[in-house]
């Protein structure tokens, strides 16, 4: 039975007596969160200087508390620290082994060394196998740490030519190559291409593990991808390295927010690239918000003559922590479309 | 004041977070990080929903209640809550009033009425009432699964009521948080965009706050509350309204019993729309004002559904012969003899300062200097407001006592019965957003377009296939959909978006049984049957 509606004037309610409060609520005490638990200071020596950090602080935060510069790869502040790369490592005093400064944490009494020789020479060592094995064309800071400690990848020989191409989807980089002292082994291999959002270049990773944290506990929950293999085998996968499409993937792009090395990299930007007309440095970048949910997510567009090529979100901004989702990251070319007046 | 008495920040450190018809997951997929954060850090998470959806995989609890049935289980909670003895007793006499009455109206709402109104077993009914009623702090947070009904205002109390029963209100982590669905939609709301109230929540029916605004703008402004978006259509129908101007907004595809919006839209000797985009809406104008996108091509602010005023800033030029919204409203009011010099929005938002008390505080420079600001922000040295009522708290009490509303439940307005016998309810996907006018121009490995969901149990019943054309019928109209199976869905229960009108005008089945005091259709609940195609039907 169809109820007849009743007319608009008596569903309305026009002439009622305005609802409370047309008197505003007086102001309350400005809420606070419930104070953090005290922390006790630290006091430890860094390259002869005495510094005071909270408990719970690394070794990492001391240095950057006195301005020491510390190279970190696979460390990234809105993700907890996997220390995997051991570019960061420091010489502690008593200690057999070079420390993880990253994720070591402070105690009283520490006497840290960052710029010994033998500190230089571990740092050095870990940048120029990167180097040699991994393509760094887009990794800028990784080049300007190799620089900064006279690393020479080249020693170790030019590349070992590729393997016959596999299967796409089974590449094993890297695992056969002829390692007969005079080339050396890399992980070489083809761009992996199945979606228009985001490519995989894995020539370009340095197993920072980052992607994977990312899609994983620390933002996005989707797991979607997780280091396969061993040794020099090792590599950021699929679940049965089967292509995005098919896999638990739900293109947030968080994974390429965090990618040190542009291994993960914007189709937009790759194809660029690949044009030639990409730019960095006539970009312009500018923080608004979201046009989508209601949220608020701190876009950072990336724009070049005229255009978005690329949307990022600020690391240490407090709704997104740097993640956003399919939307945002990638739901701008409306802005361009065809809908829009010529 | 209306809007989430929670930060994001109170979320990842609750105790319990109930999501109740919401799925975050898809809809507030940043705002779920923090939800996982909290699960993550040992937060326990209800998910009430008729729909098992990928929300609910994240659940300690899933409640599975027929669509439109919310009040039945809250009432019925509330009612365990009371008989448990579990009430905060001592913030009900502090803070509340109508408590007694409260009490009889949920008193016929037992554990077994519930499990009959809702189809959620009495025990799980049961336990959500008692851990809600225990936590230290619980946060209960909703979307349109609440709202998009004939009673979405009286849904809404029904959460507050649950909210006031336990004191998980005014302190951190514990309070009501309703997720907003649009990056401005509370900030629409903020700046006086519903129909009975000015900038800053200020009723217009007050005669003394009216005048405040009177005497700065120097013109006289009506008395008496406006219509809001179902009461203009209405209005349209009685043609008491003939003329129509439209800011970003798609109703042609949009609106509940799309045919009759569109056949309201159609009858109007005016309509002008402004809109990025040449929608369906605009392609039914007689004017049509090209504007620029507010988020990336103009300057202003929007508010987040943790009520932080935020910066938009121009990143691109529109293109050519686009303009400003500021612009155009300025250009409109010069012509209309008006003039209000050359648009700015700070000026604007200065302006905003001076007559809206709980925004006096956010100046362009402070709102830069803390990237945004949560209301209300009294003054220039005030931080906002982490969480909003905190006054509730406090002895003795500030300001009147927050009021218990008795609701009563009501089924959804379209029936069902042997000749519409499914229940269609409607929402998002994670990769598209509403009619699909802004997420259609980007392509997504996810998009699948539109399709009728089902439960593999109602495929056999009716003999349908995945992939299977069907018509939806409705008693007001019908489309034709390919069928889908999600185990998500159980029988009796299909599901569909509004993101591909060009493929699939869900809207021609959906109900306009609009809630009375919000205006909000019943989106979520519309009766329909499914009619196999002849050309499909096999032999």
């Amino acid at each position: 039975m169809e109820k007849k509606k009743p007319a608009i004037q008596e569903r309305l309610p026009f002439n009622e007596p305005a609802p409370c409060p047309t008197v505003p609520v007086p102001p309350g005490p400005i809420p606070a969160p419930p104070p953090a638990a005290p922390r006790d200071q630290v006091t430890l020596t860094v390259d002869d200087k005495t510094v005071r950090v909270p408990e719970g602080s690394t070794l990492l935060e001391a240095c950057r508390t006195l301005g020491i510069d510390t190279p970190t790869l696979c460390y990234l502040e809105n993700l907890n620290p996997v220390n995997v790369c051991r570019v960061c490592v420091v010489e502690l005093e008593g200690s057999r082994t070079l420390v993880p400064a990253c994720s070591r944490r402070v105690e009283n009494g520490m006497v840290i060394r960052t710029d010994s020789e033998r500190v230089r020479l571990s740092r050095r060592m870990v940048l120029e196998f990167l180097a040699s094995s991994v393509n760094v064309s887009t990794a800028p800071e990784l080049q300007a740490y190799l620089e900064q400690y006279g690393g020479q990848p080249e020693r170790f020989g030019p590349a070992a030519p590729p393997e016959a191409a596999e299967e796409p989807g089974t590449e094993r980089p890297a695992v056969d190559c002829p390692t007969d002292g005079r080339t050396a082994a890399t992980v070489a291999q083809p761009v992996k291409i199945d979606n228009d959002l985001y490519i995989r270049d894995y020539s370009k990773c340095i197993l920072c593990y980052k992607c994977v944290q990312a899609c994983g506990e620390e933002a996005q929950n989707t797991f979607a991808i997780a280091v396969a293999g061993r040794g020099f085998d090792s590599r950021i996968s699929t679940e049965y390295s089967v292509p995005l499409p098919d896999s638990a993937c739900v293109y947030c792009g968080n994974c390429i927010g965090v990618c040190p090395t542009g291994a993960l990299m914007f189709k937009s930007e790759y194809d660029m690239r690949e044009a030639g007309t990409w730019k960095e440095s006539d970009q312009e970048r500018t923080d608004t918000i979201c046009p989508y949910c209601g949220v608020g997510c701190t876009l950072t567009l990336h724009v070049q003559e005229n255009q978005i090529v690329k949307v990022t979100s600020p690391l240490d901004q407090e709704v997104t922590r740097g993640h956003l989702c399919i939307k945002g990251r990638f739901g701008w070319q409306f802005v361009r479309g065809k809908g829009r007046k010529k | 004041m209306g809007g989430g008495t929670s930060s994001y920040q109170e979320i990842e450190d609750s105790d319990l977070i109930l999501l109740w018809g919401s799925n975050a997951r898809e809809t507030h997929p940043i705002f779920f990080h923090h939800v996982l954060k909290g699960v993550n850090r040992g937060a326990r998470l209800f998910v009430i929903d008729p729909r098992r959806t990928s929300s609910a995989q994240w659940a300690d609890g899933w409640l599975g209640l027929e669509v439109g049935s919310d009040i039945a289980l809250s009432n019925a909670m509330a009612r365990e809550i009371l008989d448990a003895g579990l009430e905060n007793r001592s913030f009900i006499e502090h803070a509340t009033s109508g408590f007694d009455e409260y009490c009889r109206s949920v008193e016929s709402y037992t554990l077994e009425r519930g499990e009959r109104e809702t189809g959620v077993p009495a025990e799980s009914i049961r336990k959500l009432a008692h851990e809600y009623a225990r936590a230290d702090r619980a946060e209960l947070c909703w979307t349109l699964g609440i709202t998009e009904h004939h009673n979405a205002v009286d849904n809404v109390l029904a959460l507050i009521n649950l909210a006031l029963l336990t004191g998980h209100v005014g302190k951190y982590g514990s309070g009501l948080n309703p997720l907003r669905g649009q990056n401005n939609v509370q900030g629409g709301g903020d700046m006086g965009a519903i129909p009975d109230r000015l900038p800053g929540f200020q009723h217009v029916e007050s005669d003394e706050l009216r005048a405040r605004f009177e005497r700065a703008w120097g013109v006289e402004i009506p008395p008496k509350r406006g219509l809001h978006l179902s009461g203009m259509f209405d209005a349209m129908e009685e043609g008491k309204l003939t003329a129509l101007y439209i800011l970003g907004e798609n109703p042609a595809v949009s609106e509940a019993d799309q045919g009759r919006a569109q056949r309201l839209l159609g009858g109007l000797e005016c309509l002008v729309v402004q809109d990025l985009l040449m929608t369906d809406t605009a392609a039914m104008a007689d004017v049509v004002l090209p504007a620029a996108a507010g988020w990336c091509e103009s300057d202003g602010t929007v508010t987040s559904s943790e009520r932080m005023v935020q910066r938009v800033r121009r990143a691109l030029s529109p293109p050519p012969g686009v303009r400003d919204d500021l612009d155009i409203l300025y250009e409109l009011a010069r012509r209309l003899g008006s003039d209000w010099g050359r648009p700015d929005p700070k000026r604007i938002w200065d302006e905003l300062r001076e007559l809206s008390p709980m925004h006096r505080g956010m100046s362009y420079e402070r709102l830069e200097a803390l990237e945004g600001i949560r209301w209300p922000c009294y003054d220039e040295s005030h931080p906002g407001e982490l969480f909003l009522h905190s006054r509730l708290w406090q002895e003795p009490l500030l300001g009147p006592r927050a009021p218990f509303s008795p609701v009563e439940f009501e089924p959804p307005v379209d029936e069902l019965n042997e000749r519409f016998p499914l229940r269609l309810t409607t929402g998002r996907r994670l990769d598209s957003y509403n009619t699909g006018a802004q997420t259609s121009s980007y392509s997504s490995p996810l998009r699948r377009g539109e399709s009728l969901d089902l439960s593999p149990e109602d495929g056999e019943r009716y003999g349908v296939l995945e992939g299977e054309r069907v018509k939806v019928v409705s008693r007001r109209g019908s489309v034709i959909a390919p069928v889908r199976f999600d185990t998500g869905l159980r029988p009796g229960l299909a599901f569909m978006t509004l993101h591909f009108p060009d493929e699939v005008q869900t809207n021609q089945l959906t109900i306009d049984a609009v809630d009375p005091k919000s205006g909000t259709a019943e989106f979520k609940a519309s009766a329909v049957r499914i009619v196999k195609l002849a050309a499909s039907q096999p032999g």
